[in-house]
This record gives C-alpha cells, structure tokens and sequence, in this order.
C-alpha cells in the first residue's frame, strides 16, 4: 500500500439496509483506489438446517432468507422439489403464484427507489415512493393474509385462492399504479437533480456484467438482456410475452450507471402492472393444488429420487435453488442462491474512481440483499490516528455533494 | 450468435466430449397453458476435462455461472455447477448442470476464474465449507467464514460435528 491512500473500512454493522457487510476501500484524496469485500457476517448456514427438516417445513424456511424476496425463494424452492419429484402444477396456482410474484416486484423496486432517494438526500421522494408502495402492500395483505411472508407456495400448488370477490380490488390498485406511473417517472427520470448525482456514477460496462455472472436489473442496465421470464419462461410467464428491460427503451442509449438501474426499475413496475393485468383477465379456472393433503404429498416426496432445479426472476435478480432429494424424508442437497450472491463482484468495478460520497449510491445501486456500514473508520496510515464517520455523516456527505451540485 | 437447440446442443457435447461423459440427460419441461417446453440439460463428465467443458461452452455464449452446488457423499464430493446458456431470446435458454465428482481424500479441481471471473465468489464458499482446493483460484482467503477460522475444518462436511471452541485461543 502507497503512503498516499488511506484504508476505510465501511461496515459491518447496517449502512442504509438491513444486512451487515464490511467493505474495506482504499482511498486516495476523494477517490477510491481499490475495494475488497467480505461478507458473512450474517450466515447462519440455512442450508445446513433445511437438511434437517422435511421439505414442507423449508418451503417456510426459504420464504424467510429475505423478508422482501418472500415470494422469490418458496417460488424457486416448490419449482425445484416439483422438478425433482416430477409434480405438476394446475394452471390456475401458476397464474396465482406469478401474480404474488409480481405484486412483490411492484413492492420491491418502489422500496429501492424510495431508499435511493434517502441515500441522495431526498427524503420528501422516500416519503412520496413509499406511501405508493404501501397501496400493494395493502393489497398483499388482502390475498395473502401478510404484508410479507405471505405463506402462499406449496409444493404442486398455491395455499390460497384468489376469488372472485378480490378481482375488482387488484384492478383498483392496477389503476393507482398507472396513474401513479408518470408521477414516477417524472420524479426519478425527468428531475435534473438525481440525473447530476447518478448519471456516470457506478458504471458496470456490458462485458463486466457478463464476465461477473450478475443478474437482474444489474445486468440489464448494463444491456445485457437477461431475464429468465424471457429466456427460459415458466409458469404463466410462458403465456405472456416478457421482454428483458434494457435502459436503451426510455433514453435510447445505455451507459450502465446507476441512472440507467433506476430507468430498469421504474419500467420494471410498469411492465409487472401489465403481466398483473394479463393474468387476471386469463385467470383459468380449477384446483390450485396437486395434492390438497399435505401428509399425502409428503409421503409422495419421501418415496422421491432425483435433482431438480427451480429458478425464479426475484426482484433483484435471478433466484436459483437446487435440490438433490434420495427417498428420505430430508433433502440430501438444498443449495439456495439469492441474486446478491453473484451481484457482489460487480460493486468491485462499479466503485473503483468513485467519490466517497457517491459510495452510498453505488452500494444500494444494486439493491443488495446483504447491506453495510452503521459506521465508518477512517484511518490515517501516516499517523494511525483514527477517525469514526457514522453512518449520519456519511449521508451528510452525500447530501452536501447533492446541495452542491444544485447550486 | 447461432442459436441451438436442446437437440442440438446435446449431439454437440456428446460429438465433442465422447468417452468423458459419464452420463447425460436432456429434461424437457412445459409451462404455462400454452404448454411451450423449456429444457435442462444434466451432464457429467470427467474430473480432468471439466476445464475443457466449460472452454466448449464458452465457443457458443459466455455462459453464464449461477452457483456451484456442493455435497459430501460419504465416499467423494459431488460439485454441481448451475451454468445457462443461449440467453437473450425468449424460450432460447438452456440450463446445463454439470457434474463433477472428487476424491474425498484429497478433492481438487482447476479454476475456472480465469474464464468466467464471476465464478471467484461461489469457488470461494465452496472451498472454506467443504475444503476443495480450486487450483488457480487467486483469493483463497475465506468469504463468508471468519478469516481467522480454523484451517482444517470444513463445516458443510458430513463428519463435521462442530467446533471444540467457538472461538479460537490467541496463540
């Protein structure tokens, strides 16, 4: 290390989202030089003990890996075991399971937008994206019984039906969301403000993207078309026609900047209202479980061998779980993969040049599921003298960096 | 960019690996109420050509890494690689797992960091939790153990009862 760069460590106790993370940079003047990563702070080793329980009992488990992919990881999970034991899912719970899925995309970017606005310092935006998202949250509630955790997913099926009742009140918050659309998009694409504090910050170019595996709205705003409901469809996916967002369909070109993630996302809501839409109106009629007897289904999965893999286009990415089941009442293998997992490497890239004060932006840019820094130490390698930022005056940083760009 | 099917691409690896496939298995699946089929491709092949493998995936598409899924059978250590291939069109992608077996006693296998550099971070977690050596991997520091954790032992191994001490003496 040259005496000209200072190291700050960032983390590992909770920056601006839930999850703990330290990322240790390297620092010269204003820039960062170089960052290293080092998770696990938070690994409780849930493979370890899905091993020990029997399959139904994981559906749960997974659906508490994250609190906002709640509906990602049961979905990739049931598709998994179902592809393993060769179960097959009536349409009607496939046309249901991709409804919840999509209400909780709708949740999920309109949460990140509201938190990418608090990390630029806009909290009357946070305030604004987050009492829209509260709409679908609301509306989660009422056919799932649960803002999160919706306890939807079973193996071969879905656990509750969508009546005929609940219909009009999922059309009404369709409405609220494409009213509410240009409202979005005049707030985060049009305004010059966030436009100044994103626009070249964070860049991910299309071969990093692809030289680092990274998924989900990352990627595509890289342009890299890649969605799994468009590459390989499943469910009611396969009926609709989903095309990957690239940020080059709103402004033409693609730079790969955090700007063009927030272009990927806001569209992103747009296109689940759609799907939403198209799976109501296309509801098919019938059984939403294979087997409604959920000790009979577990005597079917305790007679079971094989591998299967389920995959699922969560929020933040592709969710991929694979399961190895050998006629036991456990699972042999449950291997479960959030999207954050392959989105790391590409903070690496993204980070290097950037200021200190557009650290913030940067990290939630991907949307991490394992966030960071409560606190930061500045370490002076000349003297050693220490010096602690919390995570108050990192956000003061950003902020001034926001107020001085506007003058 | 050519396009093959699952068929295709199943003659393909099977014309350019021969006698290294130790089994194969195309798995087509429907979706939908259209009933449009997806498939997955299930591959096994040798230890010392798993490199060549991947450099021939990597003649069609960048092949994209999703996860490398580990197991302790008893006897070896089974290593599943997630890998999709032919993304960017709709109903184009085919998902290629490959398996690769290692000798429990001494489990080794190349990187393949080199090719796709995004696969450092799932070599990482399955070199600390089951103790494969990657060899050319370049960070062989713990990802998501402490990096003072000890060296020998590996917790997703079945033999594995825990720790003596939770944490570890100074020395």
């Amino acid at each position: 290390m040259s005496k000209s760069t200072y190291k700050v460590p960032i983390g590992p106790i909770h920056p601006s989202l839930e999850e703990p993370m330290t990322f240790n940079f390297e620092i010269s003047g204003e820039r960062i030089q170089s960052v290293d990563l080092a998770p696990g702070d938070n690994h409780r080793g849930i493979e370890f003990m899905g091993r020990n329980r029997n399959i139904i009992q994981i559906i749960y488990l997974a659906e508490r890996i994250c609190g906002i992919c709640s509906a990602s990881h049961p979905f990739a999970f049931c598709r998994a075991v179902e592809n393993a034991a060769g179960i097959e899912v009536p349409p009607r719970a496939e046309y249901i399971r991709v409804i919840i899925s999509e209400l909780e995309r709708i949740h999920s970017h309109i949460l990140w937008a509201g938190v990418a606005a608090h990390e630029l310092g806009f909290d009357s935006v946070l305030f604004l994206s987050w009492k829209v998202r509260e709409e679908v949250m609301d509306l989660l509630e009422m056919l799932t019984g649960n803002r999160v955790n919706y306890g939807m997913f079973m193996i071969g099926g879905v656990r509750r039906d969508i009546t005929e009742q609940q219909i009009p009140q999922i059309r009404k918050t369709l409405q609220y969301y494409k009213d509410v659309y240009q409202k979005l998009e005049d707030v985060f694409l049009k305004d010059p403000s966030i436009a100044l504090r994103t626009k070249n910050v964070g860049v991910l170019t299309y071969e990093e993207a692809l030289n680092l595996a990274s998924v989900g709205p990352t990627t595509r705003a890289s342009g890299v078309k890649k969605d799994i409901r468009q590459d390989q469809p499943y469910s009611a996916y396969a009926d609709f026609d989903v095309q990957a967002i690239t940020p080059d369909s709103y402004s033409g070109e693609v730079n790969g900047d955090v700007f063009d993630r927030i272009i990927v996302r806001i569209l992103e809501v747009f296109q689940s209202v759609q799907i939403i839409e198209y799976c109501i109106n296309n509801l098919p009629d019938g059984e939403i479980l294979s087997e409604p007897k959920i000790a009979k289904l577990l005597g079917v999965l305790k007679k079971a061998k094989g591998e299967g893999v389920g995959r699922h286009e969560a929020p933040r990415g592709e969710v991929i779980h694979y399961v190895k089941l050998n006629e036991s009442e456990n699972p042999e293998v449950w291997k479960a993969r959030a999207p954050t997992y392959n989105n790391l490497m590409s903070w690496m890239p993204m980070l290097q040049r950037q200021e200190v004060a557009d650290i913030p932006i940067v990290i939630a840019s991907i949307d991490p599921c394992i966030g960071c820094m409560d606190r930061v130490t500045l370490v002076d390698s000349n003297t050693y003298k220490k010096q602690v930022l919390t995570r108050e005056e990192l956000r003061k940083l950003s902020i001034e960096k926001t107020r001085r760009m506007l003058r | 960019m050519e396009y093959y099917n699952a068929q295709e691409l199943l003659s393909f690896l099977e014309e350019n690996l021969k006698e290294n496939i130790l089994g194969i298995r195309l798995e087509s699946r429907k979706a939908g109420i259209k009933q449009e089929e997806f498939h997955n491709i299930w591959l096994e092949v040798k230890r010392e050509k798993f490199r060549d493998t991947v450099k021939l995936l990597m003649s069609l598409q960048y092949p994209h890494i999703a996860i490398i899924s580990g197991h302790d059978t008893g006897e070896t250590i089974e290593l599943v690689y997630l890998f999709s291939l032919f993304y960017g069109e709709k109903f184009k992608e085919i998902s290629i797992n490959i398996k690769v077996r290692l000798e429990r006693k001494n489990p080794a296998i190349e990187s393949i960091t080199d090719l796709i550099p995004g696969a450092q971070t799932t070599e990482r977690e399955i070199k600390e939790m089951l103790g494969v050596e990657f060899i050319g991997l370049p960070d062989m520091r713990n990802i998501f153990l402490p990096y003072d954790f000890p060296k020998n032992v590996f917790p997703f191994r079945k033999d594995q009862k825990g720790l003596d001490e939770l944490v570890p003496k100074e020395s």
